[in-house]
């Protein structure tokens, strides 16, 4: 396994945090507990959405991407732009002037993952053609997702799609022709510019060889370079190639718009992500072909290293789909020789994290379980997050675990307190054997006055 | 007959129309046998029955009663309802066949596939019905496929 495999984009600066409870809520997989006024986030569980990111009021979580200075490792550096990266500049700025603007920061050449994402479309109708699908099958795009079945939702490994994601393909490519041109694979440094922390995990943990992805810069440190240069730049129509085809996937929808006639269905922000995925893990959609699925509200536009508003940038992306109608085929001889190169094929099979189970062993696993229920009885049920969990139930799994203690929650606390305070009260009301009841009584009505 | 007191034990009602909290109780099912580790395809099973036979209930019936218990080497499932009962049952095991109202089928189920799909997913499926009484569906998942589970 490669040594990052276990890397994790969203991050806390332990400075920042104050250790208020606004992420425990929201975290989609319960990952993250407040412990000595500090958040800590559990590694196995982090899908790296973002959620935390964008919930935090002191801005402590943040996404670890690459700095641009990282393109000195390399000769010959590609920039691949995600779709998501044309909704941030103004309406009507021609697409050529983006891409420009990425060489104008030193890349020497440009791959659009928009263009990735057509040629997977056309993979994609090949793999809904065949008759053995399970149904519905899954995107695979959106790494947070596919990390969120893995955690959360393993019953449903079989329905993800099992071919790379746009940037996997888009990578793959500018990198076979790019060692085409005659560079060593060595000397090729192939960087994403990402909308999300998910996208850079994905990156760090891109295996090596034809894989390998050199790192993920932040869209907002891009776009904060370019914004005041990009429109005295040269508008490069010459170095576009991608359509609506692929622009579209920036936002939700746009995958089963670039896909053949089918039953689609879109689903955009994590918790509507789990709810759809809970009604396929009971059986139901069976009925729909393809369900694309987007952490982020409104889809890779919404992304917490987006800069634009994700209903204006979904605005920009529809006038752009508009205005880049004209689709460049594909040739079937290319299609073929990336297939023969794998460049569909994903490195890493999906994986059952089982970070739900509670003892290797089943029997003890079910006697935590009902621990665990009984515990809960006793808890208040307000899931109010004081002790450091996200709910009470949350507690109550981690207090069986053995990660927390029963007094972590203040109300079981105050109801020690009392308890003790009230036989501390009884022992204060004996009376010693040398004195009688009545000189105690008299003593008490002195004290009082 | 090694294994005869369950691990654990869980008895919840469910509401004839209820449609709010329908699914309730597969989710906690599905809680449950994913905590206790048990693998994806199993749980998947078991969870999709259970579905489908607390969505009958909720669907057709009243009133039932759900229970299960889960034994080192299976889970038994029995869910016990006062409706209408199965007029053919054989007919009832047909896919695409429902009795459920034109309102309900608009709302995505009742699609007819109840019955078959508990068949599919359990290894052992019992039902006994009777006409303005009522359905009892009883079923068994083994742990293991050679003890007749399915292989999972």
């Amino acid at each position: 396994m490669n040594q990052e495999a276990r890397f994790h984009s969203v991050r806390l600066d332990e400075e920042k945090c104050k250790g208020c409870t606004h992420c425990i809520r929201k975290c989609p997989t319960e990952a993250i507990r407040v412990k000595g006024s500090k958040a800590q986030i559990d590694e196995e569980r982090c899908i790296d959405c973002g959620e935390c990111i964008r919930t935090c009021p002191n801005h402590a979580k943040y996404a670890r991407t690459d700095p641009l200075v990282a393109l000195e490792r390399f000769s010959y550096n590609i920039a691949l732009p995600a779709p998501a990266f044309y909704a941030q500049f103004r309406v009507n700025t021609p697409l050529g002037k983006m891409l420009n603007g990425l060489l104008s920061l030193g890349f020497d050449q440009v791959f659009e993952v928009a263009r990735g994402a057509e040629i997977l479309a056309e993979e994609i109708n090949r793999f809904l053609s065949q008759k053995k699908i399970t149904r519905p099958v899954i995107s695979s795009a959106c790494p947070a997702v596919v990390r969120l079945i893995e955690v959360k939702f393993p019953s449903l490994l079989d329905n993800l799609l099992p071919l790379e994601s746009p940037l996997g393909v888009a990578s793959k490519i500018a990198r076979l022709e790019a060692m085409r041109k005659g560079f060593a694979p060595e000397e090729i440094g192939l960087f994403f510019i990402t909308p999300c922390p998910a996208k850079v995990t994905e990156v760090r943990q891109s295996e090596q060889n034809l894989s390998r992805i050199d790192g993920a810069i932040s869209i907002s440190s891009v776009y904060a370079r370019l914004i005041n240069s990009i429109d005295q730049l040269p508008d490069r129509s010459d170095i576009q190639l991608s359509s609506w085809k692929g622009i579209g996937w920036g936002r939700s929808g746009g995958e089963q718009e670039s896909l053949c006639e089918g039953e689609y269905m879109a689903v955009d922000g994590i918790h509507q992500v789990i709810s759809v995925l809970e009604k396929i893990e009971l059986g139901e959609l069976k009925n729909v072909t393809y369900c694309e699925a987007q952490a982020c509200i409104g889809g890779c536009i919404g992304g917490v290293l987006a800069v634009q508003n994700p209903f204006i940038a979904k605005v920009s992306v529809n006038n752009l789909v508009k205005r880049y109608g004209t689709f460049h085929p594909i040739s079937q001889q290319d299609l073929d020789e990336w297939r023969i190169k794998q460049v569909f094929t994903r490195a890493r099979p999906y994986q059952v994290r089982e970070v739900l189970k509670l003892d290797s062993d089943f029997k003890k696993a079910l006697e935590k379980y009902q621990r665990i229920e009984k515990f809960l009885e006793e808890l208040p049920g307000l899931d109010c997050g004081a002790c450091g969990s996200p709910t009470c139930r949350a507690l109550a799994e981690d207090v069986i675990l053995g990660k927390a203690q029963e007094i972590d929650c203040p109300f079981l606390l105050r109801d020690q307190l009392l308890k003790k305070a009230r036989e501390i009260y009884e022992l204060a009301k004996r009376v010693p054997q040398t004195m009688s009841p009545k000189e105690e009584k008299e003593k008490e009505n002195v004290e009082s006055q | 007959m090694a294994h005869n007191t369950p691990l654990i034990k869980i008895e919840r009602k469910i509401s004839g129309g209820d449609f709010q909290s329908a699914g309730d109780i597969s989710s906690e099912v599905k809680k449950i046998l994913q905590q206790a580790g048990f693998s994806p395809a199993f749980n998947r099973r078991v969870v999709i029955a259970v579905y489908e036979a607390e969505m009958n209930v909720v669907i057709h019936a009243y009133q039932g009663v759900f229970l299960t218990e889960i034994y080192p080497d299976r889970v038994y499932v029995v869910i016990d309802d006062e409706g209408p009962g199965i007029p053919d049952l054989e007919l009832a095991f047909q896919e695409g066949y429902s009795t459920a109202p034109p309102h309900i089928r608009e709302m995505g189920f009742g699609a007819g596939y109840g019955l078959s799909n508990m068949k599919k997913c359990s290894d052992r499926l019992q039902i006994s019905t009777e006409m303005g009484k009522g359905t009892k569906v009883e079923m068994e998942f083994f742990l293991e496929p050679s003890k007749g589970g399915k292989s999972s």
